[in-house]
């Protein structure tokens, strides 16, 4: 018995020191299948390197013209746009919280339909998962543009747009943590007469509206950041001033505005940090 | 009447009853201001959508062409007359996505140790480090291209440096955390046995942050592929030069071409993005 225990730790030493030796030098199989791995992820680097055009001339003549434009950019100006630039921002602001809402509103029922728990017919809730997704696979940008096209420049378009992408993402998390929800309370009612509705408002709600929330807030953040650059494309907000002053080289008009956008992400950040704390006192 | 237990706790509910409503109304309330102020800032009107709607459904009709069954190659093939092109500028959309990902990345860990507040770095350096990081994200990618438009011209090159900076800042925020969140005593071990600062980082820090750091680059591929086809809104190279024309100009029928194939490039990567960083967890659950 005891020779036996001994025995088995004896050869468990071994296996231990093969781990480390094989650690320090790899069989030979192993290294070869590593060496492959490097180098054919260094080839495709290298390929895409060149393919998008980093491999050129150009990359060290415009670094003169980079510095002064980050010389520029150094002193911020165009004060006398401020009021301007600040109702821009606040466009902005307004875009995004209106596109969560609006997403998130739409986003129940929608990750209803999605979620396994709450909607049993299979291949209808894979399709509203599928499709789901697909309003997340095009960038708020091009959904900016089309709705820009239909309904007319202005900040609604760019509402429209974080509203669709967003409808997506939030109907995909709400989803998933209706599924991660625990089935009793909803059973429970169930088995004392409650209805469908009945189960869901009691049984399912309570368990996942911290999820929902913080997911909500989530968004909220990033579609403050994604809203400044709506403009672009003419759907509202600061962007659109931004990258009009980008592009007649105004870089002290620009550097002000981009000041201006970090304070108002920032503090959207900490306005979204303060109420996940107050409402679901987590972090 | 003599107080019962129940009477005090009747009463304790009550009152707490009574602060919550308050605080509820009073959350309401702000939240109606906010509404009432976003609503008139954001002009939003739903008149407007109803009135677009007409325009909205011309748009995804004449996306899609006339197919007829009988003729539906040749249809397709007059449908997508541009697929060469817009292949070749899908890929190079890709690419611009996959070389910014891969060195925004890289630099992003590198600099990711000197942000780390438990890694030994100086306290000014971990200061400096972060805030050069906290530009270089806060900056929105499509707003860095605009600026390196500038120096750089048209072309991939300043969407890629775009993409590149703006990974940097998220990675090594990202990045930073998973370090500060590390096991020490693996870097006791090294020190002790007289390892340098690489040592510790390669040896101690690597084998615990690799299998977040993949997941993540992983994930942050999914978001610069997205990207990446927007660049060209702004010049900055890919396939969105393209798009921004065919939108604007209204031609509806390219328009829907390249929309179908940057939705489905978008959909095959999110799909091979999924499985990778499955087999990838697959195989760390393995070891562990």
């Amino acid at each position: 018995m005891a020779f036996n225990e001994q025995n088995k730790a004896s050869a468990e030493q071994e296996t231990r020191s093969q781990d480390l030796l094989n650690l320090v030098s790899p069989p030979r199989a192993d290294r070869l299948r590593r060496l492959a791995f490097w180098l054919v992820a260094a080839a495709l680097l290298g390929y895409s390197a060149w393919a998008s055009g980093v491999i050129s001339l150009k990359l060290f003549t415009g670094l003169p013209k980079l510095g002064d434009a980050f010389l520029m950019m150094l002193v911020p100006s165009g004060f006398q746009h401020l009021p301007e630039f600040l109702w821009a921002l606040m466009e902005t602001v307004a875009m995004a919280f209106l596109g969560t809402l609006l997403a998130g509103l739409m986003a129940i029922p929608l990750a209803l339909l999605c979620a396994r728990t709450t909607f049993p017919i299979r291949i209808l809730q894979f399709g509203f998962r599928r499709f789901s997704d697909s309003l997340r696979s095009l960038d708020y940008l091009i959904w900016a543009l089309i709705f820009v096209r239909a309904i007319g420049l202005g900040p609604f378009a760019g509402i429209l747009a974080i509203a669709v992408v967003d409808l997506g993402t939030l109907a995909k998390l709400y989803s998933e943590a209706i599924d991660n929800a625990s089935r009793k309370p909803s059973e429970g009612v169930q088995a004392a007469g409650g209805t469908w509705l009945d189960s869901i408002r009691l049984g399912i709600l309570p368990q996942v509206l911290p999820n929902i929330l913080s997911a909500t807030l989530y968004m909220w953040e990033s579609n403050t950041r994604s809203a400044t650059i709506l403009g672009i494309v003419g759907a509202g907000g600061i962007g659109y001033q931004l990258a009009d002053r980008l592009r007649v080289y105004e870089f002290g008009q620009a550097s002000l505005m981009i000041i201006l956008i970090i304070i108002a992400v920032a503090s959207i950040d900490s306005l979204s940090g303060f109420l996940r704390r107050r409402l679901i006192g987590r972090q | 009447m003599t107080s019962t237990p129940f009477d005090s706790f009747s009463h304790e509910w009550r009152k707490r009853r009574a602060a919550n409503l308050r605080q509820g109304s009073l959350g309401g309330l702000l939240l109606l201001v906010a509404l009432a102020f976003s609503l008139y800032v954001g002009q939003f009107d739903l008149w407007r959508l109803i009135t677009g709607l007409p325009r909205i459904t011309e748009f995804l009709g004449g996306m899609v062409p006339e197919l007829h069954w009988a003729t539906l190659d040749s249809d397709l093939a007059e449908w997508f007359w541009g697929l060469e092109k817009w292949l070749a500028l899908l890929w190079t959309t890709l690419m611009m996505a996959l070389f910014g990902t891969a060195a925004g990345t890289a630099l992003g860990s590198a600099l990711s140790f000197l942000a780390a507040r438990n890694l030994g770095a100086a306290p000014l350096t971990v200061f400096l480090v972060r805030r050069v990081m906290e530009i270089a994200r806060s900056v929105p990618d499509l707003v860095w291209a605009l600026l390196f438009l500038f120096a750089f011209g048209l072309g991939p090159l300043p969407g890629v440096l775009a993409i590149g900076l703006h990974t940097l800042g998220a990675q090594g925020k990202l990045f930073a955390e998973v370090n500060e969140n590390i096991d020490m005593a693996p870097l006791e071990g090294i020190r002790a046995s007289g390892g340098t600062w690489l040592d510790e980082i390669r040896l101690g820090v690597l084998p615990q942050v690799l299998p977040n750091f993949t997941s993540y680059s992983l994930w942050r591929f999914e978001l610069n592929v997205r990207t990446a086809t927007v660049m060209g809104f702004v010049g900055a190279g890919g396939i969105g030069m393209e798009l921004y024309q065919a939108i604007s100009l209204n031609y509806f029928s390219d328009a829907g071409a390249i929309l179908i194939l940057v939705f489905l490039t978008v959909a095959l990567i999110d799909m091979f993005s999924e499985w990778a960083r499955l087999k990838l967890a697959g195989i760390s659950s393995d070891h562990a």
